[in-house]
């Protein structure tokens, strides 16, 4: 069995007895009999050795497949980690300190927070950030949340949103009895028609993601002036990434900019831990919820840094606060600031461009297969639909070849390509799809 | 210290990727952004050692004590980050086929099973991410569970004033009005309060048990009764289940639905705020109203995981026996702990406590001026960790300490006597006290000027 209680049974018993007491059961004495657990009672298996713990989770992950080359996407994305990215979260005083309320003693989370908040204000454009909250899907459903008012209380969302982004908006609208409505999808992109049609004045806000969940760019410009002439607030939900390329939010007129910051440095990781990141204008600055750091001096008149504007927060409001959150996700942000410092502006760009170059060569190999083509017209970013026959023996394929092929999604198969995946790799799965079409 | 914009200089970089092998697409330019953002121009070397000057400015528990009261700073076993690096972990898509992620079907399911038997709870979700976010899960079953029997007069959530903020925050996001109980003398629930406030229009209870201020009602089985005579449900804020993993079930104290904290009872690392993981358990009659294709989500895709793994990797080391061992030597380092502090400074409640005890500092601040904010700082120059300041808001002056069951007799007797030292300088300095820390990072922070004049990015 592992233990990590340093006492030996014969310091234990001297304490208990220190403390007047014979026996562990006199600590618990105020535990109702029925309800105390006997020694054994507990019916886990018995712990283990490091050796039998390493081999049993070892064996679990052997259970599940590694492909070499991956065409999926659809909210998590397979980038290149650089080796750095990796060590300096792992280092031991970042991976296990707690939240930075004594900022006496945690200037350095602190600052790399201040830095984060600083990084991702200047890839999106806008005034200030907050020090991360869960993952996108949960950034969307914050960022509803802060833009509603007495009278402005509905919540629009792109119908091209990701499915998981509308269902927890969806969620926390329920919550709050708030209602949620859907924008409906033509040619892979938001209605625009229908969107002027529904911002009514209850709405409160619009929120589109960048690029969809289709890979599509959005005419986000175009939606920010409707958005803004029916009154209600501009949430945009972007890929970190593509804003390496792309018209930032800031510059599509976005009061709110939210988004997955997964693809700056975390592995796919089957879901989590991400980072959600959430910025907005100098204008809405104190309706932002979680975590802030900001800047300020010591008692010797040093700079220093302090997590700020806390009577926001649930600690002080209480039932008032607008959000429960408590907790960021810091060792991503973390990642993500590294990530950001090595790539840079130039390196962010490059994987963007080569991302958006791989995928628009594998969309036009696979389309130049007979039967295969795009299920919609228009600019992408690094992913796409395809329509073809035999979807599933297509993917079955490309699965023997150690190739995790694009997301079965409704009318076809939603690939994705990053920098990370070579021009051979992608021949490579063009040439299985072309054999099982043949 | 510079910032790392402070340290950029133009050329610097690293080389990462290769040039494209494709045929560069060109973006038209009314989609391309009009002007780059000011990232650092650095190489790998200067972000290494930017990266290691902040890290010696951080306080990790592998640096010294850390009796943070409710937050359970354990010790972080490295076997559990080797299981969460395993790239049959790491490189796993979400929406990879079934049949491919057999392994992390494996790993939650285990993981769901120690856990509901741990808590006595039928089902679970690992969708949460942290605390405050299972608690919001917790409370929409409760929810769902009286919407769907068109109980719709139900609109109060019942919460101690002793409660953790998120409480009322939570419930007011699920569209519940707050009401508050006050707290017993003894801190425990006040029975006649409670009954006074339950009727028709209760939704539930949120409860902690041991409580905030470290004490274990032992009127648990009668407080949950007493809710769902009233027809409303109970939830378990499991932020203290350290002092009883495998002692005592939150299903045998008559609760519903509880959260957990796997970033601190099963010893998940708090990385310096995140990511952890907020399971949620209930028993079956609200399991169809747990996260689901058709049903609510809180996250995407499958919850944090990675963080998952690691509390898996623990309870494997653990086991039918660590588990309790765990939680009774918790309790007995706070104990031992606060019975030699009893000496000097004031326990709020002066009997054998759970995993966690306060200080009470209202009489010592009256009578030397030093508050137990003073204390806290000055803690700081002995390379201590504060312990938890001002919380619960029960207990004036509190200090709220938690050494967990992974410090070893020696080290509790040396904060005691890091104690007493200050009790003692109190009397004879108390203005070396309102002006410490001397020999931290930096000295006290200006937290007005931050929040009354925001600084919240670097400008270039």
């Amino acid at each position: 069995m592992g233990s990590y209680v340093p006492n030996t049974p014969a310091e234990r018993q001297e304490m208990l007895e220190a403390l007047g007491l014979s026996s562990f059961r006199d600590l618990f004495a105020v535990v109702p009999e029925e309800m105390y657990l006997e020694d054994g009672a507990l019916n886990i298996p018995q712990g283990m050795s490091e050796l039998e713990v390493i081999r049993k989770v070892s064996e679990m992950a052997g259970k599940n497949r590694i492909f070499s080359t991956v065409l999926r996407g659809a909210g998590a994305y397979d980038h290149y980690i650089p080796s750095i990215v990796k060590y300096i979260p792992a280092k031991e005083e970042f991976l296990t300190a707690y939240t930075p309320y004594q900022a006496e003693m945690s200037q350095g989370i602190l600052q790399s927070i201040f830095e984060y908040q600083t990084m991702i204000c200047e890839l999106t454009g806008m005034d200030v950030s907050n020090a991360s909250v869960y993952d996108g899907a949960t950034a969307a459903a914050e960022a509803a949340a802060m833009c509603r008012d007495r009278k402005r209380r509905v919540t629009l969302i792109s119908g091209a949103a990701h499915p998981d982004t509308i269902q927890t908006v969806k969620t926390y609208c329920y919550g709050t009895g708030d209602e949620l409505r859907i924008v409906p999808v033509k040619d892979g992109k938001t209605d625009m028609a229908a969107l002027k049609e529904m911002l009514t004045a209850d709405v409160a806000s619009f929120y589109v993601q960048q690029p969809n969940f289709y890979g599509m760019i959005e005419d986000a410009k175009e939606i920010g002036d409707l958005v803004h002439e029916a009154g209600a607030m501009y949430v945009m939900g972007c890929n970190p990434i593509s804003l390496g390329v792309l018209k930032t939010p800031r510059e599509c007129g976005a009061d709110v900019a939210v988004g997955e910051g997964q693809p700056l440095g975390m592995p796919l990781s089957f879901g989590g831990p991400y980072l959600g990141f959430m910025c907005t204008t100098q204008k809405h600055m104190r309706k932002l919820p979680g975590r802030i750091v900001g800047e300020t001096v010591d008692s010797k008149g040093e700079r220093a840094y302090v997590l700020s504007l806390q009577a926001r927060e649930q600690h002080i409001r209480r039932e008032k606060a607008s959000s429960n959150i408590c907790s960021n996700q810091a060792l991503c942000a973390l990642t993500a600031g590294v990530y950001m410092a090595t790539m840079g502006a130039e390196g962010i760009a490059e994987a963007a461009k080569q991302s958006m170059s791989k995928a628009h060569y594998l969309a036009k190999e696979l389309c130049a297969i007979p039967g295969v083509s795009l299920k919609n017209e228009g600019e992408f970013f690094h992913e796409f639909v395809t329509v073809m026959p035999k979807a599933e023996e297509v993917l079955t394929a490309l699965e023997k070849a150690d190739i995790l092929g694009g997301l079965p999604v409704e009318g076809g198969i939603l690939w994705c390509a990053t920098e990370k995946v070579s021009k051979a790799q992608l021949d490579k799965a063009v040439a299985v799809v072309k054999e099982v079409l043949a | 210290m510079k910032l790392i914009f402070e340290k950029s200089a133009a050329g610097h970089r690293c080389a990462i990727l290769p040039p494209c092998d494709v045929e560069v697409f060109e973006l038209s330019a009314e989609l391309t952004r009009e002007v780059a953002p000011k990232l650092p121009e650095l190489n790998e070397q200067e972000i290494s050692r930017h990266y290691t000057e902040l890290n010696k400015r951080v306080h990790g528990v592998n640096c010294g004590f850390y009796p943070l009261g409710s937050c359970t700073m354990k010790y972080n076993p490295r076997v559990d980050e080797e299981a969460a690096a395993l790239p049959g972990f790491t490189q796993i898509h979400p929406l990879a086929p079934a049949h491919t992620v057999e392994g992390c079907k494996e790993a939650l399911d285990t993981a769901k099973a120690y856990l509901c038997e741990i808590t006595g709870m039928d089902d679970m979700t690992f969708q949460p991410a942290a605390g405050a976010h299972g608690e919001f899960t917790g409370v929409l079953l409760i929810k769902q569970y009286h919407d769907a029997r068109g109980d719709s007069k139900r609109k109060k959530i019942i919460v101690p004033d002793s409660a953790h903020g998120t409480n009322p925050a939570t419930a007011a996001m699920c569209g519940y009005d707050v009401v508050n109980i006050p707290s017993a003398p003894n801190g425990c629930v006040d029975l006649e309060a409670l009954k006074a406030v339950l009727g028709e229009d209760t939704a539930g209870l949120m409860l902690t048990n041991p409580n905030t201020v470290g004490i274990f009602d032992e009127n648990i089985l009668e407080i949950t009764r007493l809710v769902h005579e009233a027809g409303g449900l109970c939830y378990y804020d499991g932020a203290n289940l350290n002092a009883v993993m495998g002692v005592v079930r939150p299903g045998d104290m008559g609760f519903d639905c509880i959260h957990l904290n796997l970033h601190k009872t099963f010893a998940t690392p708090h990385g310096g705020g995140g990511p952890g993981s907020g399971a949620v358990g209930c028993k079956a009659a609200l399991a169809p109203y747990l996260p689901k294709e058709d049903g609510i989500r809180v996250k995407s895709f499958n919850g944090n995981f990675l963080v998952v793994v690691k509390a898996l990797t623990y309870l494997l080391t653990l086991g039918k026996e660590g588990v309790p061992e765990a939680a009774k030597n918790a309790v007995l380092n706070a104990n031992y702990l606060q019975s030699k502090i009893k000496g000097t400074f004031t326990p709020a409640f002066d009997r054998l406590c759970m995993h966690e005890f306060v200080l009470d500092l209202s009489s010592f601040k009256k009578e030397t001026g030093v508050s137990a904010l003073d204390v806290a700082k000055s803690l700081i120059d002995y390379g201590m960790h504060p312990p938890t300041m001002y919380f619960p808001l029960i207990v004036h002056e509190a200090l709220m300490l938690e050494p967990t069951e992974t410090e070893s007799r020696d080290t509790l007797d040396e904060a005691a006597e890091v104690f007493r030292k200050l009790f003692e300088l109190a009397k004879t300095d108390p203005d070396y006290m309102h002006n410490a820390p001397h020999n931290a990072q930096i000295g006290r922070p200006d937290e007005v000027r931050a929040a009354r004049t925001p600084v919240l990015r670097y400008s270039f």
